[in-house]
Parts: C-alpha cells; structure tokens; sequence
C-alpha cells in the first residue's frame, strides 16, 4: 500500500479507487441494448410461465418438491432481471453496486433463514398446535384475568 | 507550525491538484444503495409471510382465495412494462425525446392496469371477509402484497413527474440520471414481484 | 393516568385539553421551565436580530461542518432532557423501599425509564455519532462536502423532527411506557390504548428516514469523492469505520422501520401481526426488532473505534499499530453483528440449538473487539505519549469498555443469561459499554476535534474535572447494579420490598450525581472556553500535531475545506505531508463549485412532524393533508434545477490570504 508515490497529478494518481472518468457521470451505467432487453423479457416470460404451469396444471404431486422447483425458477429469473434489465455486473460504478448487492443477499438470507429457524424452534418447543388448529385463542380479556 | 515556512526540497511530490477536482457524481451508487435498504423492508415482510403465513386461526387460506389467472395477468402487466421502460431507456441514448416519452407512456399504463387488478383482487378479498384483521395470515399477505402495490404507486407518481419535467427541460443530464434511478427502481419492483408471486401466491395454493 | 377514552371528534381525534397533564406537578414545573427557557430564547434571538443569520446560515445550510455541529447541538440538548430522566430514576429507585412508594407514580415511572432509553439511543448517540461522521469524513478525505449536500440537511431535520416529537409527549399527553423497545402485547393496542406508543412509533419513524438516508449519503461520500491517491487502504480509521457503520444503517435501519409499521398496522388497523389471538406472534416482533437491535449497538460503537485510533495515533505521535488488522476486524465486527441478535432473548425458548449457536456466535465476535484493543495498547507502547483530554477518555475507555466486554462474554453464556436476564446485571453491563465505549468516545472526540471546528481549544481544567466526574461516577453508579443483579434484582421496577438492597441503590444514585457533576463540568467547560478563545486559539489549524488531512486546513475550515483537493500518496496523508516538506500553495486560486442551500429540508420535516402528530391523535384530515403537503412539496422541489454556485475566485483569494497572515504572524 505504502509504495512509492507516482509522481502525481490529481487526474491520473495510481491506486486511486476508480478510474479516472471524469468527464461523463453515466460511468459505469449502461443502458443495455435491444437485443438484452428483448432477451432478458422472452426468458422472463419462460420462467414465469413455467412456474404458473407447473401449479396451476398440478404437475408435481408433492407439495414440497413443487414449492423447490418454483423457488428455483424463481431465483433464476431473479439474476436474468438483474443482469438484463439491472444490468448488474462486476465492472459498474467499480465494482461498488455488486459488492453492496452481495451483502445485501447476504443479509436478507440471513434475516429471512434465521427468523424462519428461530420461529419454528419456538413454536416447536412452546406452542405443541396443529397450524390449522386455533383452539388456544388468547384475547386480551383472558391474559388480564390470567394475570 | 511547519506548513508555511519550511522551504522544500525540489524532490518533493505534489500534494495538491492545481485544477478544480470534479469527483464522480454518486447519485445512481446512492440510489442503488438505497434500494438495498428497501430489499430489507420487504425481506422483513417475507420473513412475517414466512413465518405467519400458515396462521390462518380458522379462517380461509390461500388455496381457498388465491385466483393464479388474476396473478398471472397482473405478472404479464409487470413484466410488459419493464421491458416498456427499458425501451424508454434505450432512446433516451439515442437523444430522442418524443419517443422516450412515448414509451415511458406506456409504462405508466402497464403500471396503472397492475395496480388496477390489484385494488380489484384486494377489494374482492375483502368483500368476501377476508379482510386483514381476519389472521395473521392475511395480515401478512395483504401488507406484503400491499407495501409492493404502495411502491408501483409511488413509482407512477415519479414517473409521472419525470415526464413533465422531460417535456419541459428535455432529456437533459439531470433529467437522464433521474430516469436512470426510475428505471434501476422500476426493475426492481419487479424483481420483488417476482418473489412475491412465486412465494406468495404460488407457493400458497400449494 | 390515562384519561378514559373519549369520544374522537372529527377536528382534534382524540386530542383534548385533558391530554395536558395538568395534575402532574413534576411535568408544570418542567414546562414551566421549558416554556420560560424558550421564550428567553426566542426573545435573544428576536432582540439580537438574529433570526435572518440563523435561517441563512445555519437551518438552510447544507454545509456539511454546520450540519454536524447541529447534529452535536441536538445530541447535547437531548442528553440534558435523557439524564434527567436517569436522574430521577435513580432517586425514586433509592427511596421506594418496604412500602414507601417514591415520589413517582409506576406509570409515570415506566414512561421515564422508557424515555431515557429510547431518548439517550436515538437522539443523544445516534445525532452525535451522525454529526462526528458529518463533520470530520469528508475533511479526512479530502473532500469539498457530502455527495448529496441537500439530503444531508433533510436528514438533520427529519432526526431533530422525531426529537421534536418526544418532546411533545412529555406536555401533550404521555410516552410509552413499554420499555425502550415497546415489546408487543404490552405496546398493543389493548394494553396501551392512548398516545404513548404511537409518539414512539412516529418519533422513530421519522428519525429513522433521516438516519437511513445520512447513511446512504455518507457511503456514497466515501466510495466516490476521495482524494486522488487516497485507496481504500489509506483511508484514516476513523472514515473506515465510519463507513461501516453507515453499511449497518442501511442495511438494518430498514428492518426497524419494517416493524414499527406492522405494529402500528396492528395498533390502527387491527391486523395481526403480534397479537396474541387471530394467529399473531408477539415473539415475531422481539425476533425482528433485535436484527435491527444488534447492528445498532455496533453502529453506535464503531465510530467511537475510530475515534480512539485517531486520538491513540496523534498522542502517541506514531502510526497506528496494526493498521490492516485494524480495517479487517471492522469489516468482520460489521458482518458479524448480523449473526447474534438472538442473544438479546436466549430465554425466548427456542431451544438449545439455536442458543448455543448464537451463543457462539456472540463469543466469536468478541474476538476482533479485543484485536483492536490490542492495536492500541501496541501504539501506546514505547510512543511519546502525551495524556490530554482525549488521550486520557481514550485510556479510560479501555479500562472500563474491557470490564463491559467481559460480562458481556458472561452473558453469551446461555444458561447464565437465564440466571441474568433482564437483571440489573443487563443494565450495568450495556451501560457499562455504552457509557465506557460510546460515551467515553465523544467526549475524546469532542476535546480533539473541538479546536478543528471552532478555531480554538477546550479549557483543560474544566475538562479534567468533566472527566473525573464522569469516570467515577460511572463505577459508582453501576457496580452496585451489578452486584444487585447478581441478586437477582430485576430491571423496570419502581418499588421494591427488601430493605436490605436500599444501600446499594443510594450508591448508585450518588454515582449519578457524580455523573451529573461531569456533565455541569463539561457544559462549564464549554462556557469558559468561549470566554478564554482568545487566550485558547489555534492559528495553525494542527493543534495537537495530527496525521490526516483534517488537520491539513484551517481552523475552522473554509466553506470550500480545501482551497485545492490535497492529493495522497501515503497512510495518515496530513503527516507524510508535513514530513516531506508540503507548502501551502498561496497563489493560483480558482472559482470553486458548490451547492446552495435550501429551506425545503425544514419545511419537509415540518410537514412530516405535523403529520406524525396528527396521526398519534387520530387527527386524519390533518395527517391527510399534511401527507399531501409532503408529496407536493418533495416533488416541487425536484423542480429546482439550480442548486449550485461558485465561490469566485476573489473570495477563495481572500480568505486564503487571510489565512497566510494568520500563520506568518504566529512565524
């Protein structure tokens, strides 16, 4: 990091976090082509329409193998909109847009598996019901008098 | 103390630029960031739909509500006026403003049959009983589906906003970034459609 | 206490001349005082003619050095109103005893302690961290302001708006009385059916969007407007971990909004959400208000991190020790802070995988804490260290916060966490970090970077008397506590029965007193150093020989903080300057590019707090309107193209000038 300074003029001072597009503030943020676009839409629509297929046509006969199979799907068109219509990639805005994008799926994998994972072990371990089974309704009136 | 009166050796490197320094304009970074923030609110709704969403305390669940073909419509709305948008996009590269507009027209359109069919399924729910304080199940779903509703709207305001100001300004740099941030957000929102569709009302008349 | 629910009329909701307490002669004497205090104010203002200076220069003023200096304003007033609440717990906690019921009333009690929590977290910490990080990042890189100068201000005032509004509970109607979290079914509507809990949601609420966005403004700051030659790894520790922090903001403020806006769907609209019928989980909310809750408290530590590495450096009169280390365990402390939140209710009962997990978890992140104090200690060690003011918190803090860091690492323990949890030993192990960590960090920041602000240094005397007072009265005040929680004693409790734990309350409250004493000392500090500023003056803008480029302008800085941007090429930029023989350019200025300011974040917030209210008292046409004022008013503002200016090259010369006169006649 401490190497030997370049002899520098602000402009072109190596090392600095970005290069040195001064000039136009669009860096790094394209627009996309046509041809992006219209492929990005004709894969959404595949992988929409599958999924409805998949539910709506009862193509799988057990639930759980057709909730992995949809949540598949879904991840997929999640990157196809983000790298076509988002247009993510490693180089915009230096590398800054996918770095906050990773931490963020990160967190949100975080916030969701562990509420999800917590939740279930309190209800397993403190509320033994059914989830169709509402028979123990706490209203307000029976926690006072419970008090 | 040292600053001014040291005279200096003539090796030593410049510590300043003598022309004005014009830093990257940060304004779609910060606009990104703040639609990593908005990410989270909606990971909170999903991790409540996640965790409430089988709560029905006897009431009706999503199989019994849930019409896929209303979804399904309302999906093909969303997905249509993204790729509206990103045509909006590509002539406002190209410099033309008449059709930049046209197609963020379009959009709006798209955006405001979405929002129709869902005000549509909302009240028809509602109508039926199946109203939010119903259970905890509808608390979640309504206010998911709800808070992605209250997005598009507001995103119709903006864009709404963003045209007149186009017409009036033309497709200026500053009206270009901000059709950018529209756009970056517009996309968004249907990413998150697509968790909703897919986790919601799919994965709910499973 | 809670007047009867009256009928709601259709132009005042539920607001009524009953919602003044009246009956409460604690509540008039303190607004009494307030009002009479205003006024005087007010009258100062009018009489000096001060009002068009005030709005021109300061409450318009996107300048990110005024924003921060009124961020730190803020967070002194709140601190004032947020330790007369600990004040009085103290003293009714030191005399409710065997039957004697105090002189506060459990509801009035349980309002207090909820107000000073929620008070001293989100407008005593958060403003001052925010202001620090406002003031002093953007010198440290080198750059002429924020990246969005006008959000900047809107943030301040949406922050000082949710102020406004805790205020207003204090005389109009009541606050929550629900602790600092507002736990559901306790904060629901059918056990806190009046206005306490919605001015702690709306209060929050719009601080919130000011914080969250200051957030997205700082991080937008430091990735695009760095010097050139300043990398990521020549970063001062101090913008390191502000940035970090401001990750956390973004990335968890989000989540408290979230979930105040389901418990308030619950409290207005009736959903069930955390409702103990129709299927709601109150334990949902304790879940999902501490994956907000843990970033938060690293939030508020981190900046002081990095004050105490600039403080150590400059002190010690060398490099920070550890440097890489230093930016590495931030970056881990960030993400790990995400993976322990379920340590804040291990007796929840989810069961023992998931406590050992998050037990483990919390343990591990104790590990880059104590790397940090490491790097300090080796900085210390065999430098000149010179023991003022800051250098002084700076070494109080690693007594006290390494005491705080061990009980904590007690209380990762799941099975003692249920001997502990919420006892007094809770209480005095985050106070001890808060005040030993947070605390203790900005009076160090505020006595070194005080002369860079201001133009001249805070008396000493004063100061040592404001640190003593504090330091003891720190230990005195709650090593009783953690001796009363290893007896079980639980928090929130405004009687107790047992005679014989009444001498170890008395301790703590003479140690709040002593803590009050630091406070008076401190304030008096500030008086007497305005009165001595000649005497006190600092012309060099270096004061205490510092390493990074804050110290490299003026003090205080001109408009433009940099007459031209400085250029980097080492770690601490402002030393390796002066080493290698810098001179200050005095010839060449140019017009400088800036932004103007603007009344719209004043007016924004205005409207916002005006519809917070009206919705706290159900008052809907004005919520309504003022909503829509909001909308119109944001989006007439999109409409102002014109928003900078140059400072000519005239006034650049000028005040350059000025400047060099300044430093030739101290030569």
């Amino acid at each position: 990091m401490s190497s030997a300074p370049p002899a520098a003029h602000g402009h072109d001072a190596a090392g600095h976090g970005h290069d040195a597009h001064h000039d136009h503030d669009e860096h790094g943020a394209s627009h996309g082509t046509f041809g992006g676009y219209l492929a990005g839409f004709l894969l959404s629509i595949l992988l929409t329409a599958i999924p409805f297929w998949l539910i709506m046509g009862d193509v799988f006969r057990s639930p759980t193998t057709a909730a992995i199979v949809v949540l598949v799907f879904a991840a997929i068109q999640i990157v196809v909109h983000m790298v076509y219509f988002l247009h993510m990639n490693s180089k915009s805005e230096s590398g800054w847009t996918m770095l906050a994008l990773i931490f963020t799926v990160v967190v949100v994998v975080i916030t969701l598996a562990g509420s999800f994972w917590v939740m279930h072990h309190l209800n397993a371990n403190m509320m033994p019901m059914a989830p169709h089974d509402d028979t123990m309704p706490m209203s307000p009136e029976g926690m006072r008098q419970m008090r | 103390m040292t600053t001014a009166t040291i005279a200096s050796g003539a090796s030593a490197p410049q510590f300043y630029t003598t022309e004005e320094h014009h830093p990257e304009n940060g304004t779609l970074l910060g606009f990104w960031l703040y639609l990593m923030s908005d990410c989270l609110i909606f990971a909170v709704l999903f991790a409540c739909y996640g965790v409430l969403g089988r709560s029905y305390a006897a009431g009706p669940s999503g199989k019994d509500l849930f019409d896929l073909g209303l979804v399904a419509l309302n999906t093909a709305f969303l997905l249509l006026s993204s790729i509206t948008y990103g045509f909006a996009m590509l002539e406002m590269a190209k410099n033309r403003k008449g059709s930049t507009l046209f197609w963020l027209g379009v959009t709006g359109l798209f955006g405001a049959a979405f929002l129709c069919v869902e005000i549509y399924e909302f009240a028809h729910l509602i109508h039926e009983g199946a109203t939010p304080q119903r259970s905890a199940f509808l608390s979640s779903f309504f206010t998911l589906v709800g808070t992605h509703g209250l997005h598009v709207t507001f995103g119709m305001i903006w864009l709404i906003t963003l045209m007149v100001q186009v017409t009036r300004r033309g497709l200026i740099p500053e009206n270009r970034r901000r059709l950018a941030c529209l756009s970056m957000f517009w996309h968004f929102l249907d990413v998150i459609w697509i968790g909703v569709f897919t986790f919601v009302y799919l994965m709910g008349t499973l | 206490m809670t007047p009867s629910p009256a009928p709601e009329s259709l132009l005042f909701g539920r607001l009524s001349l009953e919602a003044i307490p009246l009956h409460e002669p604690i509540l008039l004497i303190t607004f009494a005082a307030v009002a009479v205090g205003g006024v005087a104010t007010l009258g100062a203002i009018t009489y000096f003619r001060l009002w068009g200076w005030l709005w021109r220069d300061w409450l318009t003023s996107i300048d990110h050095k005024k924003i921060g200096i009124m961020y730190m304003i803020l967070g002194v007033v709140m601190l004032l109103r947020g330790f007369a609440d600990a004040l009085m717990m103290r003293a009714q906690q030191a005399i409710a005893f065997a039957g004697f019921e105090g002189y506060l009333p459990p509801h009035h009690y349980d309002q207090i302690f909820t107000a000073h929590g929620v008070i001293m977290i989100f407008f005593v910490a958060m403003p001052m961290v925010t202001g620090f990080m406002n003031y002093i990042v953007p010198l440290q890189i080198g750059a002429r302001d924020v990246a969005f100068p006008f959000l900047n201000n809107f943030s301040f005032w949406m922050t000082t708006g949710g102020a406004v509004l805790v205020m207003t509970s204090l005389f109009v109607g009541e606050f929550a009385a629900t602790g600092w979290l507002a736990y559901p079914p306790l904060s629901g509507i059918a056990y806190s059916p009046w206005v306490g809990v919605d001015y702690y949601i709306w209060a929050l609420q719009i601080a919130g969007v000011g914080t969250l966005l200051s957030g997205v403004n700082l991080i937008a700051t430091i990735v695009k407007m760095r010097a050139p030659g300043m990398t990521m790894m020549r970063m001062p520790v101090f913008t390191w971990t502000a940035l970090c922090t401001n990750v956390l903001i973004v990335a968890s403020f989000p989540v408290l909004t979230a979930v105040l806006a389901l418990l308030s769907l619950d409290r207005y609209l009736g959903t069930a959400f955390f409702t103990n019928d129709m299927g709601g989980s109150p334990m949902m909310y304790v879940n999902l208000i501490w994956i907000w809750g843990h970033p938060e408290v690293y939030i508020l530590i981190l900046p002081a991190f990095g004050i105490f590495s600039e403080v150590v450096s400059t002190y010690c009169g060398k490099r920070l020790f550890g440097y890489a280390s230093m930016v590495y365990a931030t970056v881990v402390i960030t993400i790990l802070s995400y993976l322990v939140w379920l340590h804040h209710f291990f007796t929840m009962g989810s069961g023992a995988s998931v406590n050992s997990f998050f037990g483990i978890t919390t343990m591990i992140i104790s590990i880059p804490t104590g790397a940090k104090i490491f790097n300090w200690l080796f900085t210390m060690y065999r430098g000149r260290i010179r023991f003022e003011l800051p250098m002084m918190w700076t070494v109080a803090f690693m007594l006290t916060f390494v005491i705080g860091g061990m009980t904590g690492v007690l209380l990762a323990v799941p099975p003692a966490d249920f001997v502990l949890h919420n006892s007094l030993f809770l209480i005095a192990h985050f106070h001890n970090v808060i005040i030993g960590g947070v605390l203790f960090g900005l009076f160090a920041g505020i006595n070194y970077w005080f002369p860079k602000a201001f133009g001249f240094k805070l008396d000493e005397f004063w100061g040592k008397i404001s640190f003593w007072c504090w330091v003891v009265g720190f230990y005195v005040a709650f090593m009783p506590l953690y001796i009363l929680g290893l007896m079980g004693v639980t928090r929130r409790m405004s009687k107790f029965d047992d005679p014989s734990l009444q001498i170890w309350f008395v301790i703590a409250a003479f140690g709040a007193v002593l803590i009050a004493a630091g406070i008076g000392a401190f304030l008096m500090q500030i008086f007497v150093s305005v009165l001595r500023r000649e005497k006190l003056k600092d012309v060099t803008g270096d004061p205490w020989n510092g390493r990074t480029l804050e110290w490299a302008t003026s003090s205080p800085p001109p408009a433009y903080n940099f007459a031209f941007t400085p250029v980097v090429h080492d770690l601490d930029a402002w030393n390796d300057m002066k080493r290698r023989g810098y001179v200050r350019p005095t010839s060449g200025f140019i017009p400088i590019h800036m932004p103007k300011n603007t009344g719209a974040g004043v007016v924004l917030s205005a409207l916002s707090v005006i519809c917070g209210f009206a919705l706290i008292w159900h008052i809907w046409w004005l919520a309504i309107a003022s909503l829509l004022a909001l909308i119109v008013s944001a989006i007439v503002h999109t409409f102002n193209y014109d928003r900078d200016f140059h400072i000519p090259a005239s006034e650049v010369i000028a005040s350059e000038r000025a400047r060099t006169k300044l430093l030739e006649g101290r030569a």
